[in-house]
């Protein structure tokens, strides 16, 4: 084991109990979570779990089951009022004009720059109030900037330390809630939501989102009813082997799916076009937001680059701020993320790779530890559901 | 926490188990289980003379990347191949199939600066 990475982690460890003392913020299942056996981790200013039983089986769990991540670290704005649609529309690049009550978006807020604030997922409860579920980690600066980008006056309220949110993940998991709900949930299209009773809770939001590609859904409540939902939901899954996910099972999960990681292939110096997330910039007539003419003419004239999904052909894990290169070493991109599948049993990645290099099916070289390895560029998704 | 007394430790969370001027050497429990699931070792050394302190080899769990540093000055004389198809064997059997390298070192004094069970178990309850 490397001297300094063994310091780091003690470094960690003692960092973090340190900051857990002044500043770190637990969630009202933190208790539960240690007392379940979870290696707790410090994750944007929340201790969080990281890993139950471990990260391959976990992962595992939810794509051929169903398991149960505690996300209550996530933030919620609600947009209320009047103005409330024209600041939704103004703020995200997605058109919300499409969307109908009871319906979700996926989005992202541009920076102003042409770069990310942060992604999110914009609900509509109706056409006066809508819910914005943001990135832990961005939830000041989120915050910060609606504020500030909220010229026409429509009333904000920042929700994130009074909700808990529960995603409940994987083939068998709508199946498995069903049971806590009379309100049919087994059928909902995906990116719908209902508020129901559930679990005995009234006014609880579900929706069928998630950020694993195993299908599932993600459900809101008040901090005080969530360690009530968190117990039922492990009991009314117990019959279908619900387990218990941490964070980093979450992350190869989404890696799998190619869904974007804000802070890792996203951020304040990426446009969302060469992201790969055109889908969700709309330019259509009356979605006037923030950088629409600067992404507009991005998407004309093309990115110089764009963020790819590869799979490592020569024996190697590609991780982030690796080089991505040609044949000669010549360096035409960076990792972005990268791990180990654990479904596929493939290394993966993805990384920005220049204009010219990045045709799907290319060959091209990771630099690990001064070794070019080989790499094939591939469409996304990595995991193929179905 | 297993700590097997016939073994010696390093402060880096190695252990040796030595066999006149040869020994093997792997990871302790405590250091699997602190990275979790492991899915790539590599060792290119092989056949290589190294010093004490320098990087033999590199472990991969899902989620992080450590250098596997030589305990002593030795030469490296096999790689435990059943690792590169089947990592996960280190995490299983630590002390036993998930041994890593096999050494042979001409100079054993080295060996004074390895901890005992009873040394290793203090840092890592420490």
């Amino acid at each position: 084991m490397i001297p300094h990475k063994r310091v780091f982690h003690t470094f960690v460890a003692l960092k973090n109990k340190f900051l857990k003392s002044i500043i770190m913020k637990d969630t009202a299942l933190a208790k539960i979570h240690e007392s379940m056996g979870a290696r707790m981790v410090a994750f944007a200013g929340y201790n969080m779990p990281v890993t139950f039983e471990g990260i391959n089986i976990e992962h595992e769990t939810v794509r051929k089951g169903v398991g149960v991540f505690d996300v209550s670290h996530m933030g919620e704005f609600w947009v209320k009022g009047h103005k409330a649609f024209e600041f939704v529309q103004k703020v995200t690049t997605n058109d919300v004009a499409k969307l109908t009550n009871g319906r979700v978006q996926y989005t992202c807020f541009p920076n102003g720059k042409g770069g990310i604030v942060d992604d999110l997922l914009v609900y509509m409860i109706d056409e006066k109030t809508y819910l914005l579920v943001v990135n832990a980690a961005n939830i000041d600066k989120d915050w910060e900037w609606c504020v500030s980008q909220n010229s026409m006056g429509a009333d904000l309220y920042n929700a994130s330390d009074e909700i808990s949110q529960l995603a409940v993940q994987g083939p068998l998991a709508l199946q498995a809630m069903q049971k806590l709900s009379d309100t049919p949930i087994t059928d909902m299209e995906y990116y719908t939501f209902k508020k129901l009773k559930f679990a005995g809770v009234a006014d609880i939001i579900l929706s069928t989102t998630g950020y694993t590609g195993s299908g599932g859904c993600e459900i809101y409540m008040a901090n005080k009813d969530a360690e009530k939902i968190y117990r039922a939901v492990l009991e009314a899954g117990e019959e279908f082997g619900i387990k218990p996910i941490g964070l980093a099972a979450r992350d190869t999960l989404r890696l799998e799916m190619g869904f974007c990681l804000y802070g890792n292939d996203i951020s304040d110096t990426t446009s969302p076009i060469e992201a790969g997330l055109g889908w969700i910039t709309k330019f259509t007539e009356g979605n006037d937001f923030i950088d629409r003419e600067f992404l507009q003419k991005l998407k004309e004239e093309g990115p110089v680059r764009r963020l790819r999904g590869f799979e490592m052909i020569d024996k190697g894990i590609p991780r982030q701020h690796y080089e991505i290169c040609t044949s000669e070493g010549e360096v035409i991109g960076e990792v972005t993320s990268g791990t180990m599948a654990p479904f596929l049993h493939k290394a993966i990645g993805m990384g920005y790779i220049n204009t010219g290099h990045n045709a799907f099916d290319s060959e091209v070289y990771i630099k690990i530890r001064n070794k070019l390895l080989k790499a094939r560029i591939v469409r996304l998704p990595f995991y193929k559901n179905k | 926490m297993n700590i097997p007394d016939n073994l010696k430790y390093t402060k880096d969370h190695e252990w040796l188990k030595i066999d006149g001027d040869e020994a093997l050497i792997g990871i302790t429990e405590f250091a699997q289980k602190e990275l979790g699931d492991i899915v790539f070792i590599e060792v290119e050394t092989e056949g290589e003379s190294l010093d004490a302190g320098e990087a033999f080899g590199t472990i991969e769990a899902v989620k992080t990347v450590s250098d596997l540093f030589m305990p002593i000055a030795a030469e490296v004389l096999e790689f435990n191949e059943e690792l590169e198809a089947n990592p996960e064997i280190v995490n299983k059997d630590p002390y036993g199939e998930g041994w890593i390298i096999k050494i042979k070192f001409a100079d054993p004094s080295g060996l004074d600066e390895l901890l005992d069970a009873d040394s290793y178990k203090e840092l890592v309850e420490a």
